[in-house]
């Protein structure tokens, strides 16, 4: 081990919170390598070139290009942030679903179905409002809000027909009746750091679709769910977005694994780049394990 | 101040101090979404497209 580990940075675009995140490296004098995915290649006979990383990070864009990648350093012994098994853990909402279902941790009631006439049916159980997801997918793309029959058989046939196979793999959640906003946790290992409310008179809440921050009380009951989250996914530098139900209270409605922090970052005033790199040293120090 | 040409529209864009390589720009005459490939010199080309498997 060097005094100074090597680190990576994987992404695929440099958005606000790599340029953040370069800054913070760069200020605190350590050099890293800039790893364009698209650039970027796998030799299973010759690892090599990447066993000098004592870390990296995966911030790539592409869930699949950060997953792939990341289980590939995983298996060669490299640590990143996060590991392959959280970036599964996250990345899939089903993965997440069970994940949080085998920790006992509250979430909107959820079905998943593979055909359209068992997602129908699932639906008609369920109870009109539903919302229908994609498996894999972020900032409130392809979110379908359901309010009766018609729209069900509709959408399931469009999904099943116009959709990759993965479409067809119907996930089903219960509309809750928000009070025009949600929750975002940033957590660092498995303790959350900050939170902020993400109001948006629309269902869809994400900023990424405009929803607008304002700064949330880390309460020690919204802490203690997302600390179980994290655990749950396997913890490390994740975003776990809380959905406030009117009856059952908290309920971790999703978990990011390379988190966008373009809101909470001005709206907390937390430098989250430094304790992103603090947490990453800490990684590739081995005074975390992630492997 | 560098400056380069929007591929799309072929309008003149000014890059703000601290842009760095592999950053998305917007051009500010016809809306494209750009990557700046290179600072030196200054080269934008279009940013890919938007995928499904995109997010955080």
């Amino acid at each position: 081990m060097t005094q100074h580990p090597t680190i990576g940075v994987l992404y695929s675009r440099v958005r606000v919170e790599e340029k953040w995140i370069f800054a913070a490296l760069e200020g605190r004098g350590i050099d890293f390598d800039r790893l364009d995915d698209r650039e970027t290649f796998f030799d299973f006979a010759n690892p090599e070139p990447w066993l000098k990383y004592d870390a990296i990070l995966e911030r790539s864009i592409s869930y699949a290009r950060g997953l792939y990648s990341v289980r590939v350093l995983n298996a060669w012994g490299i640590p990143t942030v996060n590991t392959a098994n959280v970036a599964e853990a996250c990345g899939n909402k089903l993965t997440t679903a069970s994940a949080l279902s085998q920790a006992g941790v509250s979430q909107p009631r959820t079905m998943a179905a593979y055909t359209a006439e068992s997602a129908l049916e699932a639906i008609e159980s369920m109870g009109y409002p539903v919302v229908l997801k994609p498996m894999v997918g972020s900032w409130g793309r392809l979110l379908a809000k359901i309010n009766d029959r018609d729209a069900a058989e509709a959408v399931l046939e469009h999904k099943a027909v116009l959709g990759s196979y993965e479409h067809s793999i119907f996930y089903i959640q219960e509309f809750i009746e928000k009070p025009g906003r949600d929750i975002r946790v940033l957590v660092v290992g498995d303790e959350p750091i900050t939170a902020i409310y993400r109001k948006s008179p629309h269902w869809i809440t994400n900023t990424a679709r405009g929803g607008e921050g304002e700064i949330c009380p880390l309460t020690p009951e919204l802490s203690e769910i997302c600390h179980r989250a994290a655990r749950a996914v396997g913890g490390g530098l994740l975003a776990v977005d809380i959905i406030e139900h009117p009856q059952s209270g908290f309920q971790v409605n999703e978990i990011n694994h390379t988190m966008e922090f373009h809101t909470a970052a001005p709206t907390t005033g937390i430098d989250i780049p430094n304790l992103i790199v603090d947490y990453l040293l800490a990684v590739a120090k081995r005074e975390i394990q992630v492997l | 101040m560098s400056q380069l040409s929007c591929p799309e529209c072929l309008a003149e864009i000014e890059l703000d101090a601290g842009t760095e390589a592999n950053e998305i720009i917007v051009c500010p005459d016809c809306g494209v979404e750009l990557e700046v490939i290179s600072l030196d010199p200054p080269v934008a080309e279009m940013a890919p497209m938007e995928a499904e498997d995109w997010g955080e």
